[in-house]
């Protein structure tokens, strides 16, 4: 499954209880209360304040937890060690990668740079979804490290608008299987 | 309790003040038409069923960003002033010059965009506004830079005006955010929530504005002397500091109709308490910080700046869910609530700002950020929060004021207009949010065939959501627009309504 389908369903998710508990309560909003349920659903709705706050709590630490302990962004000022090493400059409107061929499931270090403007290095796999991404940035070179699963033609698009160019700024480079099969 | 007199004296719209609001207002609808008018045709354009030039499109994308953001701000602005003039003194001629500057600089990037070609986009991110590659030149861009220092000023001076004000009556602006009730103490129950949010919005955005100031001061020294380079990722941190803070300060401006005037129409009291104090203490401070998730992909940042992005991201979401959404849900529960146009629009704010937040929070997390920076996530989420959040609550202050003459009534076309925004704004949103599941990039004149199917539905939803607000933006012009009803009337019509 792709990444982007989990966090599809954790969205529609997510929202789905915000609006289950918007209708829930418009629902009930025309029909008044007397002052001893007011005071009754004030109370109630105190204590589930708190255990909404709590079960948040939970969420907010175990989440931050999940997602940063292993944190995804390799360190950028030091050697990674990569298998394989990709220089990439983009420029308006194009992309310079060398070499264009890399090994499946052999880490591969991109060294991402720009010689004029930002631009967006996003790489889609040949099934057209986002593998992953960095900015290129003039001045600064980001290391992104990333092993494919899948050998095919990959696409590099610019994901960051750099002018009249921006749209058809894609390139391509082939991810073969070991030994350039 | 005054509190829930639908229209207190106290807000009365007289001479020189009510003709500032109906040129905050009118001005307002106007440009929401036009500039969604605008959104609409660049959906239509990568549906292909329009045809746009890159190099016009570019220009509209740059119109309809740095349009919408100044004119939401406009919007929320007059809704603040509304309220907090009842507080503490405001001064009229800062509520007017804010409207003239803002006008101004509305006037220079028009003029950079439509007449000096300027695409560089409402970011202005360097260093593309000087690589205009033929298309526009420097002066263009010096010009658009003009035209934000002029709105930046302009907030500046109002917001200066509003702490003046608020200093003058609570000594500092910690008593007004109510700061000496954090952790006991008695709190005053007349302490107002339009001080405590204005005084948080004032603190945030005078910060981001300043830091605005500073990357388009030195945008122009580049400009014009381009031998003093900037540092690239240094002046995209200042941007995303000075962007993210404009923005949100809209939705902080705007929530204050909702502590004013859904009280009035539930009929239940929303007194200030301990959580909401907290909650505008812990906003204040997670808005002025959270600007590093929009640079989450710049891996030259350092890392614990990125780290704090995605917290304070997360973290964000517990004043809004926790309090604001859920205590708003509270004192809508079991009210008997008056339902009219203001009050649906209210709940309807609520509802999009606190359902935004999911796909927001989603996106300010490292690992789906790989993924999903700069695609149509992004706009997605912003969109909800902003067309059925910020923008609604502006949209219900102005149906409140022209509902003062027929407070009684609730016409069928109102119901109508709401519901094709609605339904509309949920259609458009949602298209957003599924192509940025599905990987489709933004800010693109042209897209991939297999991309122009969620085109097409926001294409449909967007078409929606402008007739929606065309007719909103008739309804309200010439509800505003219409003579003030004498003091008999209004209390006649408030006691038939209260």
């Amino acid at each position: 499954m792709h990444l982007q389908d989990a966090i599809w369903g954790i969205t529609l998710t997510g929202m789905g209880l915000v609006a289950l508990g918007f209708i829930l309560v418009i629902l009930q909003a025309g029909k008044p209360a007397d002052d001893a349920a007011t005071a009754k659903s004030a109370q109630t709705a105190r204590r589930f304040q708190a255990r909404l706050f709590g079960v948040l709590l939970v969420i907010f630490a175990a989440g931050s937890w999940a997602t940063l302990h292993n944190y995804p962004i390799p360190p950028q000022h030091r050697m990674l060690d990569a298998q394989q090493v990709v220089d990439v400059t983009g420029r308006m409107w194009s992309w310079q990668i060398e070499p264009a061929t890399v090994e499946v499931g052999r880490s591969v270090e991109f060294r991402v740079t720009s010689a004029d403007v930002n631009h967006g290095f996003a790489i889609y796999a040949p099934d057209g979804r986002i593998v992953t991404q960095t900015q290129a940035m003039p001045g600064y070179t980001n290391v992104l490290l990333h092993a494919f699963d899948v050998p095919g033609t990959y696409t590099v698009q610019c994901l960051e608008f750099c002018g009249i160019g921006h749209a058809p700024m894609a390139a391509e480079f082939q991810v073969v299987a070991s030994g350039g099969q | 309790m005054a509190a829930l007199t639908l229209y207190p004296q106290d807000e009365r719209l007289e001479g020189g003040s009510r003709i500032a609001f109906n040129l905050y207002m009118i001005t307002a609808v106007a440009l929401f038409v036009v500039l969604m008018l605008v959104g609409l045709t660049m959906r239509m354009t990568q549906a292909t069923w329009l045809t746009v030039s890159p190099v016009f499109f570019y220009k509209l994308l740059s119109m309809h960003g740095a349009g919408l953001v100044g004119t939401v701000s406009l919007a929320t602005t007059a809704v603040m002033w509304y309220f907090l003039r009842k507080y503490v003194r405001l001064h009229l001629w800062a509520f007017v010059t804010n409207y003239v500057l803002f006008m101004l600089g509305a006037l220079c990037i028009i003029a950079a965009i439509f007449i000096g070609g300027y695409g560089a986009l409402w970011t202005f991110l360097y260093p593309l506004p000087v690589f205009g590659m033929g298309l526009w030149s420097t002066h263009a861009a010096a010009l658009f830079m003009l035209g934000y220092l002029l709105i930046g000023v302009g907030s500046l001076l109002f917001y200066l005006d509003a702490a003046a004000a608020i200093i003058k009556v609570h000594g500092n602006l910690g008593r007004a955010l109510g700061l000496q009730w954090l952790f006991g103490g008695t709190i005053d129950p007349a302490h107002p929530k339009a001080v405590v949010a204005s005084t948080m919005v004032l603190i945030a955005n005078s910060l981001g504005i300043l830091a605005g100031a500073v990357v388009l001061v030195m945008s122009l020294i580049n400009i014009f002397y381009p031998e003093v380079p900037l540092d690239a990722l240094f002046a995209k941190n200042l941007i995303y500091w000075f962007g993210h803070m404009y923005i949100n300060a809209t939705i902080y401006m705007g929530v204050i109709v909702v502590y004013e005037l859904l009280p009035r129409y539930t009929g239940k009291p929303y007194p200030i308490s301990r959580p909401f104090l907290w909650s505008f203490a812990a906003s204040t401070v997670f808005v002025i910080i959270v600007f590093p998730h929009h640079l989450m992909m710049d891996y030259a940042q350092p890392r614990w700046l990125t780290v704090m992005g995605q917290v304070v991201s997360w973290g964000a979401g517990f004043p809004v869910f926790v309090v604001t959404a859920y205590g708003a849900l509270t004192n809508l529960y079991r009210s008997g609530i008056r339902w009219k146009m203001p009050s649906r629009l209210i709940v309807l704010s609520l509802f999009g700002w606190a359902a935004g937040i999911v796909p927001a929070i989603i996106d300010g997390t490292v690992r789906n950020n790989l993924v999903m920076h700069n695609t149509q996530w992004v706009p997605g989420h912003f969109h909800f929060y902003l067309l059925l959040g910020a923008v609604v609550m502006a949209l219900a202050l102005m149906f409140h004021v022209i509902g003062r003459e027929d407070a009684a009534r609730d016409r069928a076309s109102d119901r109508a207009g709401f519901l094709l925004y609605f339904v509309g704004g949920l259609v458009f949103t949602f298209a957003f949010l599924d192509a940025g599941h599905l990987s489709v990039a933004r800010r693109m004149a042209t897209h991939l065939p297999e991309w122009t199917a969620t085109d097409r539905l926001g294409s449909i939803g967007a078409t929606l959501v402008v007739l929606g607000m065309l007719y909103f933006a008739i309804r309200i012009t010439a509800g505003l627009l219409r003579p003030p009803p004498g003091r008999e009337t209004l209390h006649a019509s408030a006691g038939a309504a209260g």
